[in-house]
C-alpha cells in the first residue's frame, strides 16, 4: 500500500473548471504553504512540476479545454506529506501505452514526458479509473 | 524595444542572446506566443547563433520543454547552433530525467556558451 495514513494538517476540496489559471490558484496557495512550511526547494519545485502536469493532463487532454466539464482537485497537507487528487470529465487514457519520451524517435511527440516528470519528483503516483483520477504523494525529503 | 512579448533579444558578435521575460513558461496561450516568437529568430529573422539564457526562469513545463525541441529541429534544418545556459539545477534534473541534456548543448553560464561557439 503505497499511501499511507497523515495527521493531515490542511485541506482542500474543489470543483474548478476545465481552465488553467483556475488550477494554478489553488497550486499557488499549495505552494505558498509548502514554503511556509519551510520545505526544501527541490520539493516544493517537485510539487509544482507535477501538479501542474496533471492539471494540464486533466483539463488540456482529458476535458478537452471544454467549459462545460470541470476538474476535481483535492489536496491534503502535512508538515511532512502532500497528497494530491486530480480527477477530469475525460475519456481517460493508458499511462502503460505512453511511448518513451527520452528516445529521440519520440523526442517530437508531446505525450509522455509530464507523466515521466510527475513520477521522478513524486514519492509515488497512481492513475485509477481508466486514467481520469491521478493520486500523487510526495513526502518531504531531509533538509 | 526589440518587438517581441516574451523574449529580450541581444547580440554578442554574430551570437543573438535570448532572455526569457517570464520566470514561469507554462502550458497556456503565453507558450504558443513565446513558441511563434522562438520560432521566429530563425525562420524569418535568420539567427543561426543563438544562446537561450535561463537565468530569469525559475519553473517550466513539459510543454515548454516541447517548443525547445521544435525550435533545435528548426536551428539544425537551417543548420544553425543552439546553446543553453544558466540553467539552475531543478530545471537541468528536468533535462537530465528527460535526458534532453543529451540532446541540447547546456553550458554552465554565457560566457562559457560565448567561447563554445567559437
Amino acid at each position: 500500500m503505497p499511501f499511507s495514513e497523515e495527521r493531515w494538517t490542511w485541506q482542500c476540496d474543489e470543483m474548478i473548471p476545465s481552465d488553467v489559471v483556475a488550477g494554478r490558484r489553488l497550486l499557488e496557495e499549495i505552494l505558498h504553504r509548502l514554503r511556509a512550511m519551510h520545505w526544501p526547494r527541490r520539493d516544493v519545485f517537485g510539487v509544482h512540476l507535477a501538479t501542474d502536469e496533471a492539471l494540464a493532463n486533466a483539463i488540456i487532454h482529458g476535458n478537452a479545454s471544454d467549459s462545460r466539464k470541470h476538474v476535481r482537485f483535492s489536496c491534503r497537507l502535512s508538515p511532512r506529506k502532500i497528497h494530491i487528487e486530480i480527477v477530469d470529465e475525460g475519456d481517460g487514457f493508458d499511462p502503460n501505452a505512453l511511448p518513451d519520451p527520452t528516445t529521440p524517435a519520440h523526442h517530437s511527440c508531446p505525450t509522455g514526458r509530464g507523466v515521466m516528470l510527475m513520477k521522478a519528483f513524486m514519492s509515488h503516483v497512481d492513475f485509477q479509473e481508466g486514467g481520469r483520477r491521478v493520486v500523487m504523494e510526495k513526502h518531504r525529503e531531509a533538509d | 524595444m526589440n518587438g517581441y512579448r516574451h523574449l529580450d533579444v541581444s547580440e554578442i558578435g554574430e551570437v543573438t542572446i535570448v532572455r526569457f521575460r517570464d520566470n514561469k513558461i507554462v502550458e497556456d496561450i503565453n507558450i504558443q506566443e513565446l513558441g511563434q516568437e522562438l520560432f521566429k529568430l530563425v525562420e524569418v529573422d535568420g539567427r543561426r547563433r543563438l544562446l537561450l539564457d535561463f537565468a530569469t526562469v525559475d519553473f517550466l513545463s513539459s510543454a515548454a520543454l516541447g517548443k525547445l525541441i521544435t525550435l533545435d529541429k528548426k536551428m539544425k534544418a537551417h543548420g544553425g547552433v543552439l546553446k543553453l545556459s544558466n540553467i539552475r539545477p531543478e530545471i537541468y534534473e528536468v533535462f537530465a530525467i528527460t535526458k534532453l541534456n543529451r540532446l541540447f548543448d547546456i553550458r554552465p553560464d554565457d560566457a562559457d556558451a560565448l567561447a563554445a561557439f567559437q
